[in-house]
């Protein structure tokens, strides 16, 4: 098992497919509405109308997929009364169901919005970076199924090192509130974080 | 703690949220607690009796996957991908889309069939009763008698459709089981063009002989890549096919990647620049670049003059009038005295005359240049001359058959040599434009060569009396026109027979007088052949993974049992079971791939035969290029034709449609509801149908996961939005005179003002007044054919659009 499990996404490559969703919820078994892995699409960009009947325009998109993060310092964990939420051995940060009342603080304290709630069992779920795949030497669900190879996970150093430093781009929030084991690769056309130039643009499928 | 939520903006209202979930919960509680260890067995029991057998999805995407499918006690349990190998490319994997992804739900849809219906309301109304196998087939083959008796065998039709695709027993097109079966009862009507290519297919061939471009893979040999409304990354979503090519190859080349599109795809968003262009005026965008690379001598004179016919005066045909030549029409010396100057096509296309200025001199410094074209440009009333208009770019700039370089087609790459399943010979030789079908019901033995583009013979003899549609939803949902389609399959003295075989209560489903429940492909014994590849090709070995649900069948099974009742099951079957025929096939294979395993024993073990292509990158028109008298075009005159002297014949001799034109140029023909048609004064936007990450065609355009995180939705800029009082989420309808829908509205600056595009696919859903709730385009989309092709044009549509 790594000793700080971490994500990377490579935006010069995401198409914004959501294959890494639907594989997610395939393996996890996920009802409709809990999503443990979300992509936001992030666009935004101006259009004139010219005399002409030509447009001048500056439009600009890309699409970032999004998990858990399995943060150094998370704010689930800080934000859960029950300690039902917790940050295990192996660093993955998981949900003691025996301990959780559904109470959804952690939802709303996470800014990715990773702890997800489970109407079924009335308990808060998220992304367990498919541990059983990895004591089985198999890559998690959404790594395994990126068709366009633009997630890959390992150890957040290791990462780091060969993707270079974690770079923070909109829309995410800034890192210091969690220190998220994310590395990103920004795309082309990244804005950096809190930029006002762009927004996400589907939230209805978040 | 308080604290940390406090900082993430929790207040009293939330805390007072926080207590009635609690309390819902303590009443919940014991109920919660329950589920637990039950769901923990569940989980337990599946991993231990859990067997993972090779499957596909077989759709019409153009891509094939592999599927891991997990199987417990006769039960999916979850499906993977390929992760086989170390995923280097040319052996790489063949990764499923999100679509492939949620088999399992498709598989266990609620909308499954689960057994053979015949009809008991009005044709199309849905109703329907429970009956058995034998008394459907037995009905289905008295049909077909009376019919053959009536009528002969031109009154059969084969409705066009992909919901299964390149499977080899289960497709629904071409080389299936459906068409051993008629061709053995005499022969059907056949079909040219299909929906996907029809403007494309029929319009390249007049300038190359053949319709075909550079694979994918070869753009990491250019130093530039403009596509015009091609989007691998919606269209060709596998990572095993065309997306991924185009990803690998970026990397190893970084070339600068240009997208012209009225959309920002999901191609835009990993490009380097995206011109916006409003539909259908690529034609016009082509002929300014052609001004500017003639004007500044940008144009490859050699190439010219040595391969092709047509480009100035010097090289045209005989018996032609003076100024007939592809420079006098840019120049404005020809019929139409226009000169195709930037600033002529800027008004029309929306994009700013010093923008059509520096993309000609991108296009004419790079060498090579690769100039691509996806379908949508195409699958315009002009559809015929906008992709030979954008060919016309690699053609002046001599990038024609050399690597790097590109005919301005679409990609093609390697092609897989496993052999079909043996149709035999339809002894009917009449074929109909495939889009065209609804005419020949209504009006079949009007229909000639000259006025509908019927070919084998001059004219149609019978009216379509019988339908079968298999695995397709072209019945009512993917062809233009809903609700005139609705008209005419309504009226039973008509088509008097309509047979559906599918997985679900699709909407053509709906239209159906016997109704038959099929298997998936994940419920038989299948091989799957790759489709669209650049270097790697590979057969799918899938064995059945379940056993059929309910009372469904596969085709195969289906048509041998109608074989026997009309009397020649020897010749259907010739002696062989199913298996044995995927045997056969195996076998008749193994000369053109050597490493096929000997037994289905031996392929169910296999799982995946992957073919890396020996050599670079596919050219088309290579061996033309290196020697042009050796190797000559399938063109007439063996040359690239840009004035074809047969489209001057064509035009000259067809009956059209009145505002229809056939020209022998290359050259931007406005077509009918485009930008520049008056009626856009009624209904002013523009609506295309781009291809949807929810869907393939139709196909998954039923499972509740891909619906959630991919809606149907209508793209409007909001430049039109905002003055009709749209705002994102609002339900809009759209409106002409053919039909309405109503769907919700995705306001995004990534379409062009004056555009909308509502994806295609979405299943047709009347409410009591008929209006669609659904989103399916095809109730505005119009049945007038283009004028060559007699193809689909259903990216031309003009609507109007309100806040619902």
């Amino acid at each position: 098992m790594l000793k700080r499990p971490a994500f990377h996404i490579d935006l010069k490559t995401c198409t914004g497919c959501k294959t890494c969703m639907v594989a997610c919820k395939d393996k996890h078994d996920l009802p409709e509405g809990v999503k443990w892995r979300r992509v936001t699409e992030y666009s935004g960009g101006n259009w004139v109308r010219q005399t002409d009947g030509t447009f001048a325009q500056d439009v600009f998109g890309y699409y970032m997929s999004i998990s858990c993060n399995h943060c150094e310092d998370p704010i689930c964990v800080r934000s859960c009364p029950t300690t039902a939420m917790h940050k295990d051995e192996c660093g993955i940060v998981k949900v003691d169901h025996a301990k959780c009342v559904g109470c959804r603080y952690c939802e709303m304290a996470c800014p990715y919005r990773a702890p997800q709630f489970n109407p079924q069992i009335g308990m808060m779920t998220k992304c367990d970076f498919c541990e059983d795949f990895q004591l089985q030497g198999k890559a998690p669900a959404c790594v395994a199924a990126c068709p366009c190879r633009s997630l890959t996970f390992g150890e957040y150093d290791e990462l780091k090192a060969r993707f270079g430093e974690a770079t923070t781009v909109a829309p995410l929030p800034e890192p210091t509130i969690t220190q998220p084991s994310l590395v990103v690769t920004p795309g082309r056309t990244a804005k950096a974080a809190h930029s006002d130039r762009g927004r996400i643009r589907n939230p209805e499928e978040l | 703690m308080m604290k940390s939520i406090g900082l993430n903006g929790v207040d009293r209202r939330t805390v007072l949220k926080w207590c009635s979930a609690l309390g819902g919960l303590s009443a919940l509680g014991s109920g919660a607690g329950l589920l637990r260890p039950a769901l923990a067995d569940a989980g337990a029991a599946a991993t231990a009796a859990e067997a993972i057998i090779t499957s596909s999805c077989n759709v019409n995407c153009g891509s094939r996957c592999l599927l891991r499918t997990h199987v417990a006690n006769n039960v999916i349990t979850s499906i993977e991908t390929d992760e086989s190998g170390n995923d280097e490319y040319g052996m790489h994997q063949i990764r499923a889309c999100l679509r492939g992804r949620s088999m399992r739900k498709r598989v266990y849809s609620p909308d499954r069939l689960k057994y053979p219906m015949i009809r008991t309301g009005k044709r199309g109304e849905g109703k329907f009763r429970r009956i058995s196998w034998d008394e459907a087939l037995d009905t289905i083959a008295a049909k077909m008698k009376d019919i053959k008796e009536r009528f002969g065998n031109e009154a059969f039709y084969l409705q066009y459709g992909s919901g299964s695709t390149g499977g080899l027993m289960s497709r629904a097109n071409a080389f299936t089981p459906l068409v051993r079966l008629m061709n053995c009862y005499g022969g059907f009507l056949n079909q040219h063009n299909t929906y996907s290519t029809a403007q494309i297919a029929t319009g390249m061939p007049y300038l190359y002989g053949i319709n075909a471009g550079n694979a994918m893979s070869d753009m990491a040999n250019s130093k530039l890549v403009v596509m015009f409304g091609n989007n691998p990354a919606g269209t060709r979503m596998s990572g095993g096919g065309i997306v991924h090519d185009m990803l690998v190859a970026r990397e190893k080349s970084d070339v600068r990647l240009i997208v012209v599109d009225p959309c920002f795809s999901d191609t835009a968003a990993v490009a380097d620049e995206w011109i916006p262009i409003r539909p259908g005026t690529d034609g016009a965008l082509s002929a300014a670049i052609a001004h500017v690379l003639i004007s500044e001598n940008m144009v490859d004179q050699t190439f010219l003059d040595t391969y092709c016919l047509g480009f100035d005066e010097a090289h045209m045909p005989a018996d032609v009038p003076a100024n007939s030549s592809y420079k006098a029409y840019v120049m404005g010396q020809g019929p139409d005295g226009l000169v195709k100057t930037p600033s002529w096509a800027a008004s029309i296309c929306g994009i700013p005359a010093e923008t059509i200025v520096r993309l000609a001199r991108q296009i004419g410094q790079a060498k090579p240049c690769c100039i691509s074209q996806g379908w949508g440009p195409q699958r315009h009333s002009n559809g015929e001359d906008a992709c030979r208009a954008i060919a016309m770019l690699a053609i002046l700039t001599g990038n024609v058959g050399i690597p790097g370089g590109n005919t301005g087609a679409r990609e093609v790459g390697y092609v897989n040599p496993f052999s079909s399943f043996p149709v035999l010979t339809n002894p009917v030789t009449a074929k109909l434009p495939v889009f065209l079908w609804t005419d020949a019901i209504e009006r079949g033995p009007e229909m000639t060569a000259f006025k509908d583009g019927i070919k084998g013979t001059d004219r149609l003899k019978a009216p379509i009396k019988f339908i079968w549609n298999y695995a397709g939803n072209t019945l009512i949902n993917q062809h233009s026109d809903i609700n005139r389609t609705a008209g005419i399959l309504a009226d039973e003295r008509k088509c008097e027979m309509i047979v559906v075989l599918d997985h679900f209560m699709t909407p053509s489903a709906r239209f159906a007088d016997i109704l038959l429940p099929g298997t998936t492909n994940l419920e038989e014994d299948e091989f799957a052949r790759s489709d669209y590849v650049s270097e790697m090709g590979y057969v799918i070995f899938g064995k059945k993974a379940i056993e059929p649900l309910f009372e469904s069948r596969g085709l195969y099974e289906v048509c041998a049992d109608l074989a026997g009742r009309l009397g020649f099951k020897d010749k259907f079957t010739e002696g062989r079971t199913r298996d044995q025929w995927l045997q056969y096939l195996l076998d008749q294979s193994r000369a053109k791939l050597p490493d096929l395993p000997q037994t289905l024993e031996e392929a169910w073990k296999m799982g995946v035969l992957k073919i890396r292509n020996p050599g670079p990158p596919d050219v088309p028109l290579k061996a033309f290029r290196e020697d042009p008298a050796a190797h000559p075009l399938k063109t007439p005159s063996g040359k690239i034709e840009i004035f074809s002297k047969r489209l001057w014949d064509i035009g000259h001799t067809w009956e059209l449609s009145e505002g229809d034109r056939i020209p022998a140029l290359p050259e931007f023909n406005e077509g009918f509801e485009g930008y520049l048609d008056p009626a856009r004064k009624r209904f002013p936007l523009q609506m295309i149908t781009h291809h949807y990450k929810q869907r393939t065609h139709s196909t998954y355009g039923n499972i509740p996961w891909l619906k959630e995180i991919a809606p149907q939705e209508l793209w409007i800029n909001p430049m039109d939005a905002e003055p009709r009082g749209i705002r994102h989420g609002d339900l809009v309808r759209i409106h002409n005179d053919r039909g309405a829908s109503v769907i919700k509205a995705k306001v995004t600056p990534r379409i062009i003002p004056g555009t909308v595009s509502l994806p295609e696919g979405a299943w047709y859903a009347p409410d009591a007044h008929g209006v669609d709730q659904g989103g399916s385009p095809n109730v505005l989309t119009t049945h007038r054919p283009s004028p060559l092709a007699k193809g689909n044009p259903q990216h031309s549509t003009l609507v109007e659009i309100a806040k619902a």
